[in-house]
């Protein structure tokens, strides 16, 4: 799918004409250059591989450095690949803007949630708990309960959910809906929320 | 946080008298009514201003025969016309959610002006 690499920038309101609340997720989508285009003859796929942010000269490495001079690009901080674009239009160098995309349409975004470190299964996997102090309980009430039976079978089965690391995953959010475009500034104005944090790279696919 | 707070600011409104909690105020609030539109006045207390830029709002309380009524304004509303600094209060409190369980007299807040 065509898209743009961006950065979450973080909430605010918008209201519309009637007065409604409209609430948004700003993010700063683009310019991305072209970095690399891959074709069926030679990679056996088709694809644009788009850069954004920036980097400097010194946290290069050299394969990194020489693939930026070949092509007499700036440096980029990350890079990604996305399919289906219209590969006759486009040539390494050229930078796509948040134009790309269009008010009023649904988009994906694609991003990492924020890190909540080892979490219980309450708050993991939305377990209730043991529901109170009372019959005999009195230190566990987030405790997960049984974990499996006893002489069949005889073990805790894969898969079981228990408490360990949260967050930190990559997370999509499908028909986000555009509400605006500020095609100057880059930037997408998204309904409602984006996975990650406030300045995080996310990912916006048509 | 920069580039959005310069956003926020864009579309956060300038124009309203600086009004505290304690504070009389009235909030002119455009209605629709059919395919007209006139605007309606809502007088009273403030009891609490929340948030910051662009999602800043107020909890604006009075007592309309017997019940109390409260209406929350976002300052950037296009609903909210004008907001008209009535009479300024004494209050020692951010958020007078205490003005809800009292009533009649001591339901009143004391004016700033008079010591």
């Amino acid at each position: 799918m065509p898209g743009l690499l961006g950065k979450k920038l973080g909430m605010t309101n918008l209201y519309s004409t009637n007065g409604k609340v409209i609430p948004v997720t700003i993010v700063e989508a683009g310019p991305c250059p072209v970095v690399e285009i891959r074709t069926k003859e030679k990679d056996g796929y088709e694809a644009v591989q788009l850069g954004f942010g920036s980097k400097k000269e010194k946290h290069l490495n050299k394969p990194e450095m020489g693939n930026f001079q070949k092509k007499n690009l700036s440096p980029v901080a990350v890079l990604k690949e996305f399919s289906d674009f219209d590969l006759s239009t486009l040539k390494i160098g050229d930078t796509l803007k948040a134009d790309l995309f269009v008010e009023g349409e649904k988009v994906k975004i694609i991003g990492t949630s924020k890190g909540k470190g080892f979490q219980g299964v309450v708050k993991r996997h939305n377990f209730s708990g043991v529901g109170g102090q009372t019959h005999g309980q009195h230190n566990r009430q987030r405790s997960p309960g049984s974990i499996g039976a006893s002489s069949y079978p005889s073990r805790v089965y894969k898969g079981t959910r228990m408490a360990g690391r949260m967050g930190n995953n990559q997370v999509t959010v499908k028909n986000s809906k555009v509400i605006k475009i500020d095609v100057e500034k880059n930037l997408v104005f998204v309904l409602g929320a984006v996975p990650g944090a406030v300045n995080s790279i996310v990912e916006i696919r048509k | 946080m920069s580039k959005i707070n310069e956003i926020m600011l864009e579309q956060t409104k300038t124009d309203y008298p600086a009004f505290r909690p304690g504070d009389k105020v009235r909030v002119h609030v455009r209605v629709i009514e059919g395919d007209k539109e006139r605007i309606q006045p809502f007088e009273g207390d403030v009891i609490s201003i929340r948030g910051d830029g662009a999602s800043k709002s107020f909890t604006v309380r009075k007592v309309a025969s017997g019940v109390g009524v409260e209406r929350i304004f976002p300052f950037n509303s296009p609903k909210v016309a004008k907001i008209e600094l009535v009479r300024e209060g004494k209050v020692r409190r951010a958020k007078l959610y205490y003005l809800r369980n009292l009533s009649g007299k001591a339901a009143r807040i004391k004016d700033k002006n008079i010591r």
